[in-house]
């Protein structure tokens, strides 16, 4: 069993959360952690790249998560219906290395893993 | 370069605008360490500004040493040949001097 | 080996019960807290959707304190009423936790 799951629901411009979710995930990975990062609900967004962050008080975090990789975190874990509920596509998202699951994958994720931060 | 014609800096000695970094301003910051750059340190040091381009972030030691693999080899990629650029903290020091912020989770 | 969910949002307002409810798993459990509580307002299909996750082997509470602030009581016979001390051990009893929010 891996020791920590994120699970990051809300989008890039709302505010803190994403960030200090990817933040906790560098955090983990720096400190050895076999820790992973799961974008739900609102948080899928993340993985797509604005058209401009210019008007923003916010980074663009798509970038930001294409680090991860760096960090020995391989995989980006994406909750399938989220995207599809949103219209959105696989290939419209900018971040690589993302794994896409249903429900039961994702289930079976959440069970995969010692502890759950709520972001 | 004195003390006083260096931008503005914060509590750690970083450069508090990115916009303010030019070699000048790496050479005295790097003086300020004790570290007297040469080419090796150079390359290090645009490596890790493609890397801030590329990311939006400053790297901790590992995905530092990783980056260096991928773009120069796994002769440089190695802690200890950064270790004997930048010591005493690699990854610190390397952000420090290229102007960029304080990586994040590194002591 | 199962998760506790929390869900603090009023389902009036927010999806939050709703993502969590498609998600959960038999034998998890979820504890309906601060404005989440207002779920037992809910009729017609989406009373019918938390229904459904009960059916599937979900057990749900309502934190107690959060539905007498709220004039609320527990109508739902599915739904068990909690005080404090026993969503503490609630939390211990499951592996992990998930907080919709």
């Amino acid at each position: 069993m891996r020791d920590i799951l994120c699970i990051s629901r809300h989008s890039p411009q709302s505010g803190l959360l994403a960030k200090e979710a990817l933040d906790t995930v560098l955090a983990g990975a720096t400190f050895d952690q076999s820790i992973s990062l799961l974008l739900m609900d609102e948080g899928v967004w993340q993985a797509c790249a604005p058209l401009g962050t210019e008007l923003s008080a916010f980074k663009d975090l798509s970038k930001n998560l294409n680090v991860l990789a760096l960090y020995g975190v391989d995989t980006i874990y994406i909750h399938a219906n989220s995207l599809k509920a949103r219209g959105l596509n696989a290939h419209e998202l900018s971040s690589g290395n993302t794994t896409l699951l249903d429900q039961a994958d994702t289930q079976a994720l959440m069970r995969d893993h010692q502890h759950i931060f709520s972001f | 370069m004195t003390d006083t014609e260096l931008p503005p800096l914060d509590k750690d000695g970083y450069l508090i605008n990115l916009q303010d970094w030019s070699p000048e301003v790496a050479t005295e910051l790097a003086a300020r360490e004790k570290i007297t750059l040469d080419e090796r340190h150079w390359e290090i040091i645009t490596l890790i500004q493609k890397f801030y381009h590329e990311f939006e972030l400053s790297p901790a030691s590992r995905p530092l040493v990783r980056y260096v693999q991928q773009h120069l080899g796994a002769e440089k990629g190695r802690s200890i040949y950064l270790m004997q650029l930048f010591a005493p903290h690699p990854a610190l020091l390397v952000s420090k001097i290229a102007g960029l912020p304080r990586p994040a989770n590194c002591f | 080996m199962s998760t506790l969910h929390t869900v603090n949002k009023s389902p009036f307002q927010s999806q939050c019960l709703y993502n969590c409810t498609d998600l959960i798993a038999p034998g998890d459990s979820l504890v309906l807290i601060e404005d989440g509580v207002y779920a037992l307002k809910l009729g017609g299909e989406e009373r019918a959707r938390l229904l459904n996750a009960i059916k599937q082997g979900t057990r749900v509470y309502a934190l107690n304190a959060d539905l007498q602030t709220r004039g609320l009581d527990s109508s739902w016979a599915e739904i068990k009423t909690i005080d404090d001390s026993e969503f503490v051990e609630l939390c211990c009893k499951h592996q992990r936790i998930q907080s919709w929010y």
